[in-house]
């Protein structure tokens, strides 16, 4: 059966009512499946799922899930006129900001999860400063004074494409979240690598080969799957490249003998420093003969003797 | 349109889907053989096609759709392909009256926020006509391209709303077709085309991208073709979902093939 202990933001560690984790993903890789996927666990965990849908329509957000998770999703629709162009009134006040404080007020104590697809449309329209205050605003929410009713837990889950923005914004957001997912992968198969920031203790980080499956649910792999790796044909033999060569590679008993036997000449051994030592047993055994022609001048003196040798 | 493009996405004109935004790129070389493809795809598909040509003079798109089958004079003419020639109606927004919004209002205005009078056009364009018989399959929008836009002083956000709002009506809303050309700047730093080109590859289900080879110019391979998949329904559907060929522009055709296996070579 599938693992499915990835960091779950809907049960944040305890002493802290809200977890928050961004995801990001890139062209190549894209982060919306697994956006599901975590939407679709939230939701089998009982809780109501709020989804900002500022990227695709809901009939494409909802599209394969099944219903019981979709009566669990809410979904604040601006896609179809996020900026009111068509001048009507079915625009939703106060935009995604505006949607975003409206389910934080809520009455219900429920645990709740927001889902923002996505955090890039937002940081392309909003302040940066302000949609971090937002965002700070719904994970602290819990710790305004003089706030009677008991409000559950809030979860938010954002998506973001990572190459849209640039290193500041997006160190910002990462700041905010608890949990950063950032997707990539080889070959045809997905790696989610997670960073995970609790206070008080040291990040951690983990990289985790998964997939999604048809119905959005997560399936957790070892590493990349055996299946994308190229395999050997098993029927061919190895072949020996050492057979039809015209020199010899190999070595016989005798000859790996004389060869370990044998001493460099330039190293230095005890009984090569005797021998030097050793004064020389007897004269040369070579001698050099040499027949002067008529144009030699053999002069008797030694040329050497002002020499003190 | 070019048989062997279609075979490499798998399609042709009477069964290809619906609802689907395909982004064409180029760096370092031309793609607009692609545009041109795309064009005549759609038109043969009897699809109602409206073209935001800002690139080019519709005679050139005329001159090089007739050698791809289609007559775009005889289209415009029976109201299947709406034509919005940016080059020649530049110049009628300052001498045009001011009724209605010129779809390429902002050229006028010194701080234009937005291009919902371009968004408007096309939706008046493509809106299907109530009363009538459905003469047309479908609606599709194309532009030529879209880094002009941003060349005429219009910000990267600005244009990937207006493609949004494009998306929501013509995808979504009238189930069309969007192809759209984002020239690649490359090396050369441009942040707000880098936005634009990004933006809309992730709202894309299909992007061509037409690269010039990394060796330089050569006689017999043109190119470099790279295909990819995104956003498919189904998330387990063909992860190995990008392709790479090189082409050979000719005439009146591409021809297509494995990297390293032009004839030329072979």
């Amino acid at each position: 059966p599938p693992r499915t202990d990835v960091p779950n933001t809907a049960s944040a560690h305890p002493g802290s009512p809200c977890g928050s984790a961004s995801a990001k993903d890139s062209v190549e890789w894209e982060g919306r499946s697994l956006l599901k996927a975590l939407v679709k666990k939230s939701a089998l965990c009982g809780e109501q799922v709020h989804i900002l849908g500022c990227e695709v329509s809901e009939e494409e957000f909802r599209e394969g899930f099944d219903s019981n998770i979709n009566n669990r999703l809410v979904y604040h629709d601006f896609f179809r006129d996020p900026l009111n162009w068509s001048k009507t009134e079915e625009a939703l006040p106060g935009g995604p900001l505006g949607a975003l404080r409206a389910i934080c007020k809520r009455t219900d104590p429920g645990p709740v999860t927001i889902a923002l697809d996505s955090l890039s449309w937002l940081l392309l329209h909003l302040p940066c400063t302000t949609l971090c205050q937002a965002l700070h605003a719904v994970s602290h929410q819990d710790s305004c004074p003089g706030d009677s009713s008991p409000v559950g837990k809030v979860s938010v889950l954002g998506l973001l494409h990572e190459e849209l923005h640039g290193p500041g914004p997006v160190g910002a957001l990462s700041s905010l979240a608890q949990t950063e997912v950032t997707l990539g992968g080889t070959k045809g198969q997905a790696s989610a690598h997670i960073l995970c920031r609790r206070p008080r203790q040291r990040p951690t980080d983990q990289t985790q080969w998964f997939s999604i499956l048809p119905d959005f649910s997560l399936d957790l792999q070892e590493g990349p799957s055996v299946e994308s790796q190229p395999c050997s044909d098993p029927h061919i033999p190895p072949v020996d490249p050492t057979t039809h060569l015209t020199f010899n590679l190999h070595l016989s008993k005798k000859e790996r003998e004389a060869r370990d036997s044998l001493i460099l000449p330039f190293q230095f051994s005890s009984e090569k420093q005797q021998a030097l030592l050793r004064p020389r047993p007897g004269q040369a055994t070579s001698h050099i003969f040499y027949e002067p022609d008529a144009y030699d001048d053999l002069d008797q003196e030694d040329p050497d003797d002002d020499l003190d040798i | 349109m070019f048989v062997e493009l279609n075979n490499l996405l798998n399609t042709t004109p009477d069964r290809a889907e619906q609802g689907k935004l395909t982004l064409l790129c180029d760096a370092k070389t031309d793609g607009s053989f692609l545009v041109h493809h795309f064009l005549s795809f759609y038109l043969k598909a009897n699809c109602k096609v409206c073209f935001v040509a800002l690139f080019q003079s519709f005679s050139h798109y005329n001159i090089v759709g007739q050698k791809l089958g289609v007559n775009l004079t005889v289209a415009r003419e029976r109201g299947q392909l709406v034509f919005l020639e940016g080059l020649k109606s530049a110049v009628d927004v300052f001498f045009q009256t001011q009724e209605e919004p010129h779809p390429l209002q902002f050229l006028r205005e010194a701080n234009a926020g937005n291009l919902k009078p371009l968004f408007e056009f096309v939706r008046e364009a493509l809106k299907p006509v109530d009363g009538g018989e459905a003469r047309w399959t479908y609606p599709v929008l194309l532009v030529d391209d879209l880094s002009v836009l941003l060349s005429l002083g219009m910000g990267a956000v600005a244009v990937l709303d207006f493609i949004h709002y494009c998306r929501a009506t013509v995808c979504w809303e009238l189930k069309g077709n969007m192809v759209i050309l984002v020239h690649d700047s490359g090396d050369v730093e441009d942040e707000e085309n880098d936005i634009l080109l990004n933006g809309v590859s992730h709202q894309s289900h299909l992007i061509l991208r037409a690269e010039g080879l990394a060796t330089g110019f050569c006689r017999d391979v043109h190119g470099q073709l790279r295909i990819l998949w995104r956003r498919p329904s189904q998330p387990t559907a063909q992860r190995d979902q990008s392709l790479t060929y090189q082409y050979k522009i000719q005439d009146k055709s591409v021809s297509f093939f494995a990297k390293g296996m032009s004839p030329a070579v072979l």
